[in-house]
């Protein structure tokens, strides 16, 4: 039999339904590529085998029942950032250890309902803050990926680190993600991976880790556009439990796979184009222009004048939400307790020792900016200056723009360990560059593999869209997938 | 604008982080970095701009105010470091 892990969710989906293969096969086939692999990729931080299994073998019944649902059988893995009930979700932090909530994420839930299966949760950035997966108190993930003639260990980008490479490396059909400044798009782009952050409220964040509440949001991270669409199909829906839940049907993404993209209007925004960007990420830029053309797309030049504040200003608003939401972890209510000498000694030994180095950089900076007689001349500013981030795509889709192309990432893999990132935070916050500023506009954006650089690692374009149109993105992305083809790491692992 | 020790330690102070006099400068200098980085945001005019309040237009849902769940004690005090009889235990805070 060919390996079962090869298939896409919608080739398993197709073999499942005509029962060529079953859901016990093809999760057992995944438990096994994760028991040889995990050792070596540390992309899970939990294996659930018996949950899988029992999962598997429901799905195996309902099928034959033809009562199959739209994931029926699917085995995905989960970020460690979304509870799942009876199991490890820790976000990946020495704070929340044995942590099991006793409650179950509205998108997992979403999932299940659906009939996928879980395998277990994935690695990430501590509370999703970092971009590079080395921030996780479960030690860094490796990029399947590495430099042609190299044995060296590439990231895998972040926070969705394990995610990225757990699709990357077959051990999961899909993962589910969260992105707050880029943590689907980016670990998508280093990876060869496919990852959309649909808009702001578009999937409930109700049970998922709160870390900058007004920038997160759900997504998948999947092998192919199509893919993604499915994925995101299940993932996203109303929930009055999330008040920012907005009130729309879900659309059928996958119909938008292959949807023509003749005549619709794609912004090139020059403000993309930074100084000292590498040359092949503007040629691989150019080529996603030209494949967009030669499918009948117009091509026109936007500007988006206020680009370069996105970073700063998320740099102000994302901590300043992370202290507030972070606040609840005081050794109380869950996961680890230091003792002291009274509760105040409590909460500070409980916080220093639970939190990682950034982790505890970005609580301090937000506490000092929403501090007395700073909030004004730091949060207020990052707030305003956020209007005006928005404002900029406003004025660009009420121009008749549908959606802009920009590259992913000012960069491919870098190596873990990198010293000039470990010396200097800024350098390491500057891979969010063209991801932010969608998060700041609460819009959609995906992540498509594009290409390989010098060295052989994989190279991502990004298409931002129109609030809600997440169905176009799906149809430029499918023109960039088909024209660029697949990538796939060489195993080594 | 940059931060001394004091303030650094005053930080870690309200956020509720015990920070050893030793990692005081080494967190003093990151610290320095990211509000240095953050400094741009001045020369940007803001002047008659509304901060943002919510991404998304829309008005924020409101639940009917009536009990909707309830009787979970023992699930709430499930993961808690200790508690007895469903109580979170916290060190004495009155004498």
């Amino acid at each position: 039999m060919t390996d079962l892990t090869g298939l896409t969710i919608a080739e398993a989906r197709d073999k499942l339904t005509k029962k060529e293969i079953s859901s016990i096969e093809l999760t057992d086939a995944y438990l096994g590529a994760i028991d040889h692999a995990n050792g070596t990729l540390n992309a899970y931080v939990a294996v659930t085998p018996d949950k899988a299994r029992a999962m598997a073998k429901a799905s195996d019944e309902k099928i034959g029942k033809g009562e199959a649902g739209a994931l029926e059988g699917i085995p995905l893995g989960i970020k460690d950032l979304f509870s799942t009930e009876g199991v490890h979700t820790q976000a990946a932090s020495h704070i929340l250890d044995g942590f099991e909530p006793r409650y179950e994420s509205t998108v997992t839930a979403n999932l299940w309902a659906d009939g996928a299966v879980m395998l277990g949760k994935l690695n990430m950035d501590e509370f999703a803050m970092g971009s590079s997966n080395e921030t996780s108190y479960y030690g860094p993930v490796k990029n399947p990926w590495r430099k042609a003639g190299s044995n060296a260990d590439m990231v895998p980008g972040g926070s969705s680190g394990g995610s990225a490479a757990a699709v990357a490396a077959h051990l999961c059909a899909g993962a589910t993600a969260t992105d707050t400044g880029g943590s689907i798009r980016q670990p998508a782009a280093l990876t060869g991976t496919v990852g959309i952050k649909p808009t702001y409220g578009r999937c409930s964040r109700w049970g998922i880790v709160a870390f900058a509440s007004s920038l997160d949001q759900a997504g998948p991270i999947a092998r192919d556009v199509r893919d993604s669409a499915i994925l995101l199909k299940s993932m996203a829906s109303s929930d009055a439990k999330d008040t920012t839940s907005v009130d729309r049907e879900v659309p059928d993404y996958e119909a938008a796979v292959g949807r023509s993209v003749r005549g619709l209007k794609i912004g090139i925004p020059k403000e993309y184009r930074m100084d000292g960007m590498p040359e092949e990420i503007e040629t691989l830029w150019q080529q996603g222009i030209a494949w967009l053309k030669d499918a009948g797309a117009e091509i026109v030049d936007v500007s988006l004048p206020h680009t370069k504040y996105a970073l700063p200003a998320y740099y102000i608003v994302a901590p300043a939400e992370a202290s507030s939401n972070l606040a609840r972890y005081d050794g109380v209510r869950y996961g680890l307790r230091v003792p002291g000498g009274n509760i105040a000694e409590m909460y500070e030994n409980t916080r220093a020792a639970g939190f990682g180095r950034e982790v505890k950089r970005r609580i301090m900076i937000g506490t000092y900016v929403l501090s007395a007689g700073y909030y004004d001349a730091y949060y207020l500013q990052a707030q305003k200056v956020r209007t005006l981030i928005k404002r900029d795509f406003e004025t660009v889709y009420a121009d008749g723009v549908d959606a802009l192309l920009t590259p992913a990432t000012p960069s491919a893999a870098f190596g873990i360990g990198d010293q000039d990132m470990a010396a200097d935070p800024v350098k390491m916050y500057l891979n969010d560059i063209f991801t932010v500023t969608v998060n700041m506009a609460g819009l959609p954006g995906i992540a498509v593999p594009a290409g390989l650089s010098a060295a052989g690692l994989p190279l991502g374009l990004q298409l931002i869209g129109r609030p809600f149109d997440e169905e176009t993105l799906f149809a430029a992305g499918a023109v960039i997938e088909q024209a660029a083809g697949r990538f796939r790491p060489d195993k080594w692992w | 604008m940059s931060v001394d020790a004091d303030t650094v330690r005053r930080v870690a102070k309200l956020s509720r982080i015990a920070l050893s006099d030793e990692d005081v400068p080494a967190m003093q200098e990151e610290l320095n970095a990211i509000l240095g980085f953050v400094e741009q945001l001045s020369e940007v005019d803001v002047s008659s701009v509304e901060p943002m309040t919510s991404v998304t237009p829309m008005e924020m849902k409101k639940r009917k105010d009536g009990v909707t769940d309830g009787d979970k004690a023992a699930d709430i005090v499930a993961n808690a470091p200790v508690s007895e009889d469903n109580f979170f235990m916290v060190p004495k805070v009155v004498e």
